[in-house]
């Protein structure tokens, strides 16, 4: 459904993506692993439009989303949960969850995901008259994740989930990650945590450098020995 | 000093106050939006007098008529300034866009002294707002009555609008975070646009309520009172609105009454050492935020 095809990117002087290609396929998880500074944001923000292309393109249901803005992107269902969780924190957190939802028209349906996403996150629901900025890490992660679901995402893009979280509060991430997956929402996840990514991922690729090193499914990635050594700590 | 003249100075200085007010909401929510000081929104409340001017004394359209077209061709020229030299810098760092803000100001007044000559020109009069109204010994005219209710109802129009609306939502979330309120889908040009269309429209309002009580117009006539809301706006906090209209009666009343004790010739000076002191002891302003580091 998500077909990158040589991607060429240049950031601030740098060559930072030198010929990316991946897909994703319906019903997936697909993760992009890889250490910091390879290059696995600028992708994303590329295929969102936020940085400029130097060359190749991007496919999205079958459609060439290259030259498209990010307006049109998101309103097209490709979503992105950025890394640092970045919600807003002087809005409350009905009001950045309101926000996902902010190129949709369909009011009635607006109103059924916003309760869904109060049930997947009760936490939530308990504060939703808060500002976002007094949330916990952990909270402002699940808002930050709930807030992409309303603009009912068919791939949903996720930068470092796990960033700076505790490892239970972690688990909990990848356990709803698995469970979106299962509601019918394609996944990209970007991790660091290659272990966890790895684990409930159909489809790894390793990034460095700007380049795609390996690619398998994520149970040949487990096992694959340069893999443990390099970032499995094994 | 007695009562009468007492109440007299208050109204006049809250009147002239809520004119600056409803200019330095005009800095304060570009800055907000844009991280830019517009130093060219003064003179484009200079701009609306002249369109004033040339409708009512030029093409002789009654006044309610012209108001609306000075509003309208206000909120344009605004608009156009944004699109031609402020959007292409929007990548730019930000010191070139408030160069190209400096720039766009000088060019407005020596446009408007090649337009319409450096020769004040007499502001035409509304005749409902010149009347004048007497309540017991205090008596003033129609318009520095008003003024105060106007600037109080913009401002809880507009705090509506950014508490309530989707639009105003948006622009909350494009004055914190560019990056992350596109990726919500949020169109940053339409969010930069209304910002100045709502700046633009309070300047022509205000044009035209500080015009209508002085007898001329000339092309640097808007630079001193752009100055002064612009002291307004960092007074009461950059990006608060709230702030700036503090800030705007704030220095309205203190300027009447330093030229009601007769230092006339200081009331300017005031603003501007109200703006020093500002700077060294409370630089974020009355209501403005303290920008925490992340180390």
């Amino acid at each position: 459904m998500l077909e990158i095809k040589d991607l060429h990117v240049h950031y601030g002087g740098i060559h930072a993506l030198r010929g990316i290609s991946l897909s994703v396929e319906y019903g997936k998880i697909i993760s992009l692993i890889g250490a910091n500074g390879a290059g696995k944001s600028t992708t994303l923000k590329a295929i969102m439009g936020l940085v400029p292309k130097t060359s190749g393109s991007v496919f999205y249901d079958g459609k060439d989303i290259s030259a498209n803005n990010t307006k049109d992107i998101v309103k097209g269902g490709l979503i992105l949960t950025p890394e640092g969780r970045r919600v807003f924190p002087d809005l409350t957190v009905d009001e950045n969850i309101a926000l996902g939802a902010y190129t949709r028209k369909d009011k009635a349906e607006i109103a059924r995901d916003r309760k869904w996403v109060f049930e997947l996150f009760p936490r939530l629901e308990e504060r939703k008259w808060q500002a976002a900025g007094t949330l916990s890490g952990g909270e402002q992660q699940m808002l930050a994740v709930a807030r992409s679901l309303m603009g009912r995402p068919k791939l949903l893009m996720m930068d470092e989930p796990s960033l700076g979280l505790a490892p239970l509060i972690v688990k909990n991430i990848f356990s709803i990650i698995k469970e979106i997956n299962k509601a019918g929402v394609n996944v990209l996840l970007i991790e660091q945590n290659a272990k966890a990514a790895l684990e409930i991922s159909d489809y790894g690729y390793v990034m460095e450098t700007g380049v795609i090193t390996i690619s398998g499914t994520g149970k040949d990635l487990l096992v694959n020995d340069q893999i443990r050594k390099a970032y499995l700590g094994e | 000093m007695t009562t009468t003249a007492f109440l007299q100075y208050c109204l006049a200085g809250i009147s002239i106050g809520g004119i600056y007010a409803l200019i330095a909401i005009g800095y304060t929510m570009v800055y907000g939006i844009l991280r830019l000081i517009n130093f060219a929104h003064g003179d484009i409340f200079m701009m609306a007098a002249y369109f004033m001017i040339f409708a009512m004394v030029d093409f002789m359209i009654p006044w309610y008529i012209s108001a609306s077209i000075v509003i309208i061709s206000t909120i344009l020229l605004g608009l156009l300034i944004e699109k031609l030299a402020y959007s292409p810098l929007r990548s730019s760092p930000r010191m070139s866009i408030m160069i190209s803000a400096i720039g766009v100001s000088f060019l407005l007044q020596n446009l408007a002294t090649y337009l319409f000559s450096a020769l004040p020109k007499q502001y035409p009069a509304i005749p409902v707002l010149n009347k004048t109204l007497t309540f017991g010994e205090v008596s003033t005219s129609v318009v520095t009555f008003i003024t105060p209710i106007i600037t109080i109802g913009a401002l809880i129009i507009l705090m509506a609008i950014i508490k309530k609306t989707k639009i105003g939502m948006a622009m909350r979330a494009v004055s914190k975070d560019f990056q992350t309120a596109k990726l919500m889908g949020i169109e940053i040009n339409t969010v930069i646009s209304v910002t100045f269309i709502i700046g633009c429209f309070l300047a022509a309002l205000g044009s035209m309520l500080y015009f209508t009580p002085r007898p001329s117009v000339f092309p640097l006539a808007g630079s001193l009172p752009g100055l002064k809301c612009f002291v307004a706006a960092v007074f009461g906090g950059i990006g608060s609105i709230p702030g700036a209209v503090l800030g705007g009666f704030l220095i309205g009343l203190c300027e009447t009454f330093i030229k009601a004790a007769g230092y006339s010739e200081f009331s300017d000076v005031f603003t501007f050492i109200l703006l020093i002191a500002v700077l060294m002891f409370r630089p974020t302003g009355l209501f403005g935020e303290t920008l925490a580091e992340k180390v």
